[in-house]
């Protein structure tokens, strides 16, 4: 079925696939109405998805290496969007997002300015060029334009950081979700995550990759817009959220006002679980200096245009063209669902402090507070929390407490909404997970086995022996991220944002000026990548140890540090030595024409 | 000078014009965020929130596309579009 004709039937095989899943919501919805149990509709959610996306991932399989490595090169540009879409939008996106807008407001949205503005970079900077060059990973390139396995194995060294980093995330991510739908303890669940995660790459790699994350974007989106239009609706804050909630915004402020941000003390603090945050700052007023959301937004576009695994996918399209309509169509995707959350971010808020709306909780007594239903669910999952600081026995905004994860998790339920949106809510944010975790485990395991196994330590290995080494290494690494996930060491967001610092820290210049400046060289590059990786991780450490950091620049930004010293190391290192060889500078050339061969064969 | 260094030319142009309009949107308007938050910004949201959450995202989107049509455009005035068949 996944072979030739497959390709021009794919609007027809998803429109199926959407089809069925929006009967299978229904399904359950009139389940729920007979008296299925939330368990029970939670469970179905979860494992109905994973069990297709599993057997879109065995019908995948492939012993082909430019099948394993990019898709076969004949992803069309929308899917591949999609796709993209899928791979990009981690947990972190799908979960924590909403909630961070929620507590943190104004200052907070420079990460979707950020993770959006990056994509701008990698259209015009680099994905059409990395297509025309043909090369399966990210090292790939670096190794072949540069020259030698010094700077091919830095490469893979920032690689393995950057997306070593981000994986543990995502697979602490499935695991959360995995145990609060499955009811069983997260050491556990996370090992469950990770085997869901396997089953869509370990057998058809890239391909396999390709077409579940494609299946994951469609069960995301719908998971997170339904939820929104729906609240918005039974709110009568307007049928189109997006255009309609300017009121709800400004009655916000004036809560916001009506309130105050009052400060708690460190005793009273002490009290609310970890992890926990009230609303402390402004919902929509400008809440931060230029400079901290300038330098976090830059931070994360530069750190978008130098993580593998997006860069990947532009790899599978069939044409350089195809490249950059394909980043476009991924933005659009990714925009679909980034445009929404500070809607539901809005919503959420609205509905919980607003005395006046049935479902508000700021102004009543607490102990009305905590007779309500979903309170103590969520109470007991360690995600809500209430405390009279005061003593007045009501509820005072600043005594009203929530986990980041609670406004797109909990949300549905406080606003009255059906368990089935609940569980609805959970494949959703299991499917964002996983896919991303999917891509990053592939892109770490490629760069080993085709970069580092394949082009270093054995140049004449067979096909079939690289694609077996390919994938032990796929479930080694699957194993350690879920090992260090089950630690719980960084939260979610945390994580992402460093992988983000990461690998700009390393890679961006040396993948733009690979392109752009002909005089870079080999000595400049791996330079460029081993001070730009070091002197980021010291800032890093540094920052974290109690140093007081210079410029603004703080433990989510250092990668602003680190890509500068990348960028002089660089270009000293490149001047101060003799320039590429008449060969390489020609092979820039002709990554610059769209047109003809790519410069890497199609076997390689 | 000879037909691929003309085309890279155009190609660097048409770069630059795309990162400063990504500048504008993604950098240079945050530099004014607290000046335009009394400004009212389409569908009735304070200027600064909507660009935010909305107008810089989608800003975005128009400009990948846009410049990949133009691109297309420079790639086959110099014959270096790639055939259809692939």
């Amino acid at each position: 079925m996944i072979k030739g004709n497959f390709i021009d039937n794919l609007p027809k095989v998803y429109g199926i696939y959407t089809g069925g899943f929006i009967a299978f919501i229904i399904i359950m919805a009139i389940g729920e109405q007979m008296g299925m149990t939330s368990k029970a509709i939670g469970i179905c959610f979860v494992a109905f998805t994973v069990a297709i996306y599993a057997i879109i991932g065995y019908m995948s399989r492939t012993m082909a290496a430019d099948a394993y490595y990019v898709a076969g090169r004949q992803v069309p540009t929308v899917f591949n969007g999609m796709a993209t879409a899928a791979d990009w939008m981690s947990g972190a996106s799908f979960v924590a997002m909403a909630g961070g807008i929620y507590f943190k407001g104004y200052g907070y949205m420079a990460l979707l300015v950020g993770w959006t503005g990056g994509y701008v970079l990698v259209a015009s900077l680099l994905a059409p060029y990395l297509r025309k060059f043909g090369c399966y990973t990210v090292p790939d390139f670096i190794g072949t334009r540069y020259g030698g396995n010094v700077s091919r194995l830095m490469a893979v060294i920032v690689l393995t950081v950057a997306s070593f980093t981000y994986v543990t995330a995502q697979i602490n991510a499935t695991g959360t979700i995995a145990s609060v739908a499955l009811d069983i303890p997260f050491q556990y669940a996370v090992y469950v995550g990770l085997v869901s995660i396997l089953l869509c790459s370990m057998l058809g790699g890239m391909r396999g990759v390709t077409w579940t994350q494609v299946a994951q974007y469609i069960v995301l989106i719908i998971a997170y817009l339904l939820p929104v239009f729906w609240i918005s609706n039974k709110m009568g804050a307007g049928f189109f959220p997006h255009f309609m909630l300017a009121d709800e915004v400004a009655r916000i402020g004036e809560l916001e006002q009506q309130f105050g941000f009052v400060k708690n003390s460190a005793a009273d603090l002490a009290n609310v679980p970890k992890g926990l945050a009230g609303i402390t700052k402004a919902h929509s007023a400008v809440n931060a200096s230029p400079w901290a959301f300038i330098s976090l937004a830059l931070a994360m576009m530069m750190g978008t245009a130098s993580l593998p695994h997006v860069m990947m996918r532009y790899f599978t399209t069939p044409s350089v063209k195809a490249a950059r309509k394909s980043v476009g169509w991924s933005l659009f995707f990714i925009f679909l669902l980034y445009s929404s959350a500070p809607m539901l971010a809005t919503l959420s808020k609205l509905s919980l402090i607003d005395p006046s709306l049935s479902t508000g909780i700021i102004g009543k007594s607490i102990a009305e507070v905590q007779a309500i239903d979903w309170y103590q669910n969520w109470n007991q999952a360690n995600l809500m929390f209430v405390s009279d600081f005061n003593g007045n026995g009501t509820l005072e905004l600043n005594e009203f407490f929530m986990g980041g994860k609670a406004v797109v998790l909990a949300t549905p339920e406080i606003a009255g909404l059906p368990y089935v949106i609940s569980g609805l809510v959970a494949a959703g944010g299991m499917a964002a997970a996983m896919s991303t975790a999917d891509g990053l485990i592939l892109a770490i395991a490629n760069a080993l086995s085709h970069d580092l196994y394949y082009k270093i330590i054995d140049p004449k290995a067979e096909t079939a022996k690289r694609l077996v080494v390919a994938r032990v290494l796929l479930v080694v690494i699957g194993f350690a991220g879920a090992t260090i996930a089950a630690m719980e060491i960084q939260g979610i967001l945390g994580s992402v944002i460093w992988a983000f610092d990461f690998a700009m820290s390393g890679l961006f210049f040396p993948l733009v000026l690979g392109v752009w400046w002909k005089r870079a060289n080999k000595e400049g590059a791996i330079a460029g990548m081993a001070l730009g990786l070091i002197s980021g991780a010291a800032y890093l450490i540094w920052v974290r140890t109690g140093g007081s950091g210079f410029l603004g620049i703080t433990q989510l930004t250092f990668g602003i540090f680190g890509s500068a010293v990348s960028l002089v190391s660089m270009v000293v290192v490149s001047l101060i030595t003799s320039e590429p060889s008449a060969a390489t500078q020609k092979m820039v050339d002709e990554v610059r024409v769209p047109s003809g061969k790519t410069i890497l064969g199609k076997q390689h | 000078m000879s037909k691929q260094a003309q085309h890279w030319e155009k190609t660097r142009g048409l770069l630059m014009m795309t990162l400063a309009i990504w500048f504008v949107f993604s950098i240079g308007i945050f530099l004014f965020g607290a000046e335009m938050e009394s400004i009212t910004g389409p569908f009735g949201y304070p200027l600064t929130y909507w660009f935010t959450c909305q107008g810089s995202l989608g800003i975005f989107v128009i400009l990948i596309f846009w410049f990949a049509n133009r691109q297309e455009k420079i790639d086959e005035e110099f014959g270096f579009s790639e055939r259809e068949d692939d």
